[in-house]
């Protein structure tokens, strides 16, 4: 889509809308698990840092990802129509102007950039330039209406968080945050494939080459388990290079094995009916709360050691 | 029925409540900012940062 189409689309009778509406806009939902594993980054960190300034560290860490959450339905705003899931958004739905969300999103960018490299320093803000860039141009713009492996490469920009808040405390950025990125980054794609396969008319819908779109459900199957394995790897590496403590090995090994349990459900189903789907919902739901339970886990465990 | 039709189409007062709401949380957000920016001041200028 170009942007000359998005403006000439702009509804010119919807003067004001709702400041629920920009909230929505910035998906505080998807957030909450941006905001925690920030948080866990920065927690995790050696070092001191000020709680007014870890504070503002996690503020701007969440205004930057609403503001790429912002920009996302931005240019969505037309795909997003097209599917139940997303129809009720503000800007498909009618409730906000075009150029209101646009606005909306580069101001807070930028807000949260400056207060970031002010506040804290420059590397950090410099990361998440780099992690709401990613998000809103390689993923939405140029990987998602392009390939099925979409979610495979954007995925970095939701694994970011952890080293913002990790170089937030520290200026640089070491083993252990590289190793939590790679967590996120493979955790994404099993996450990401078990919802695409139970909204698979949706994506169809709407024209977006998700994986069980374009490659069908069996392959989805089968990829969502060799990621899950994938996933495991990076989910011990803390443990294999020595940066965490057997307390977050435990749980690892505990939470990994309930993932991986499962996704083999979600890899041996011949479930071809989006309504009956259990285990991909189950799958899905569980993705979350294993990313919680790591991240917290590091953080208990980093706190001990020292 | 046009697409321009099938928007929540919205009538005056509406339209002043939203602007007034809309205005309370901008205000609220900034002296959230000012009261932010002068807590990191604070802590710049005492070494604490």
């Amino acid at each position: 889509m170009t942007m000359t189409t998005m403006t000439a689309t702009t509804n010119p009778a919807i003067l004001t809308a709702d400041w629920r509406d920009f909230v929505a806009l910035t998906k505080p939902r998807v957030m909450t698990l941006v905001v925690f594993t920030g948080l866990c980054g920065l927690l995790a960190a050696p070092g001191k840092i000020h709680p007014i300034l870890a504070f503002t560290a996690i503020l701007c860490i969440t205004l930057g990802a609403g503001a790429a959450a912002a920009l996302n339905q931005w240019v969505e705003a037309d795909s997003d129509g097209l599917m139940k899931r997303t129809a009720a958004r503000p800007l498909p739905a009618g409730r906000m102007e075009r150029q209101s969300a646009l606005h909306f999103g580069v101001g807070l960018s930028f807000f949260s950039v400056i207060l970031m490299g002010l506040a804290l320093n420059w590397f950090a803000a410099t990361i998440l330039a780099v992690s709401i860039l990613f998000y809103v141009f390689v993923y939405t713009i140029w990987l998602k209406p392009r390939t099925a492996q979409n979610i495979v490469i954007g995925g970095a920009a939701g694994a970011f968080p952890p080293v913002i808040g990790w170089a937030a405390v520290t200026g640089d950025v070491s083993a252990l945050p590289i190793a939590l990125f790679c967590l996120i980054f493979f955790w994404t794609p099993p996450h990401f494939w078990a919802l695409a396969l139970y909204v698979r008319p949706d994506y169809a819908a709407a024209g977006i080459p998700m994986l069980p779109v374009v490659a069908g459900e069996r392959e989805t199957r089968r990829q969502i388990w060799g990621y899950t394995a994938i996933m495991a790897v990076a989910a011990f590496a803390p443990v294999l290079l020595r940066l965490t403590g057997a307390l977050y090995g435990t749980v690892a090994l505990a939470a990994t094995l309930v993932f991986a349990v499962l996704a083999f459900r979600v890899f041996s189903s011949l479930e071809l009916e989006p309504a009956k789907m259990r285990a991909e919902r189950a799958l899905f739901r569980y993705s979350i709360l294993y990313l919680f339970i790591l991240f917290g886990a590091i953080v208990v465990d980093c706190w001990i050691v020292v | 029925m046009s697409a321009d039709d099938s928007k929540p189409q919205l009538d005056e007062p509406q339209i002043r409540a939203r602007q007034q709401a809309r205005a309370k949380v901008m205000a609220l957000a900034l002296a959230a900012f000012v009261i932010l920016v002068f807590a990191i001041s604070i802590v710049k200028m005492t070494g604490k940062g």
